[in-house]
């Protein structure tokens, strides 16, 4: 069973119209992945790299669809380049980014992008919208989707890594 | 090794022409294509509001394509891409053959240069097999075109035939007119969906 909070993302995301999921595979997505590869009205696909997410969702909004790009804060830098399509076309584009590196975290390899991600996406030209809490992470991903695919924005939801937890290496 | 030794520039396929002839059997396909000639020559034979051109997020046109293939799964869809495009998002071989859309194709015209920076040679004429990387990823149909006759034997079903599918084809190092079609990003996209989703559908 998914946590609650992440059940009701994932229908916000159903009611907004997603049917394409692009990720990168990620621990503190990994509920939210399942449940979008047990959709079958979704392509949930697995990328190699944040970046090529950002283009397929690029063309998925040209042929008529919605989607979502499902990442990890070290995963925003490899998007930069890429969301020159979106800002360039005014493309709608919904993110959201768990965070590492800025909440008791362990690998400080992890810190560096963590602390820049922020500023990195507000560079490339989208909106950031932080929750904080679990309990508004479903109505800030609802909200999110509609400015993205009303407004035709770049919108990303930073899920704080006081949600997801402090990763334990010693397990 | 020396470049010199392996250039194509003796190739006897012109980009151009190799382009008019995989769409001459277009039909109601999408077109997608990677900024520099990939997109010059894509406008030169018929600029098409049913095109889109990639005019920058180099790496990133195939994965337009899959979203794009995904999302219009009743229609075709051609990307176009340079070679250095193709290695700049080589893990898109990956993605693509793992989702395996059957209205996909990845058509690589490849002169084993990078034309739009002033002609340095690339990894595709130094060793690196396009063809076999995609193949290697589970592309179901990869192939290398050198000749006008490997052209005409696979150009028709490119457009006709369903099934994800990576054609390489070789061509001369040559320059071509200039070909310039729009760049504004947001009248292309606009223009693009107007013609593809329905008149009015350009913004929402």
């Amino acid at each position: 069973m998914a946590d609650e909070w992440v059940t009701a993302v994932y229908e916000n995301l159903k009611a907004a119209g997603i049917s394409q999921v692009a990720y990168v595979p990620d621990a503190g997505h990994g509920q939210l992945i399942k449940l979008c590869e047990a959709d079958p009205a979704i392509h949930a696909v697995s990328l190699t790299t944040e970046e090529e997410g950002v283009a397929m969702l690029g063309g998925a909004w040209l042929g008529g669809a919605k989607g979502v790009l499902l990442l990890q804060s070290s995963g925003v830098g490899n998007c930069i380049n890429m969301l020159a399509l979106i800002q360039e076309c005014r493309m709608p584009f919904l993110a959201i980014v768990t965070m590492r590196g800025e909440w008791g975290e362990f690998n400080p390899w992890q810190c560096p992008m963590g602390q820049s991600t922020d500023a990195a996406l507000k560079g490339a030209g989208v909106y950031v919208q932080r929750a904080d809490t679990a309990d508004e992470a479903p109505e800030t991903v609802r909200a999110a989707a509609m400015m993205a695919f009303n407004a035709n924005r770049a919108v990303a939801v930073i899920i704080s890594q006081k949600i997801i937890g402090i990763k334990n290496f010693s397990k | 090794m020396n470049p010199a030794m392996t250039s194509n520039v003796n190739s006897p396929l012109n980009r151009r022409a190799v382009v008019a002839r995989i769409l001459q059997k277009r039909g109601d396909a999408l077109l997608v294509a990677s900024l520099g000639n990939a997109t010059y020559d894509a406008a030169a034979v018929a600029d098409d509001a049913r095109n889109f051109y990639v005019w920058g997020a180099m790496g990133g046109a195939c994965m337009v394509a899959l979203g794009l293939a995904l999302a219009q799964p009743s229609r075709r869809v051609l990307a176009f891409a340079g070679d250095g495009e193709m290695m700049m998002g080589i893990g898109s071989f990956a993605t693509i053959a793992v989702t395996r859309p059957a209205n996909l194709k990845i058509i690589v015209i490849d002169n084993e240069h990078y034309g739009e920076t002033g002609m340095q040679p690339a990894h595709s004429g130094r060793g690196v097999d396009l063809a076999g990387i995609a193949r290697a990823s589970g592309f179901p149909l990869a192939y290398t075109i050198r000749t006008a006759a490997e052209l005409e034997q696979h150009a028709d079903a490119l457009c006709m035939q369903d099934g994800l599918e990576c054609a390489v084809v070789k061509v001369a190092a040559t320059p071509e007119a200039t070909s310039l079609p729009p760049r504004d990003g947001a009248y292309l996209r606009s223009r693009f969906r107007d013609a593809v989703l329905g008149a009015g559908r350009g913004g929402h």
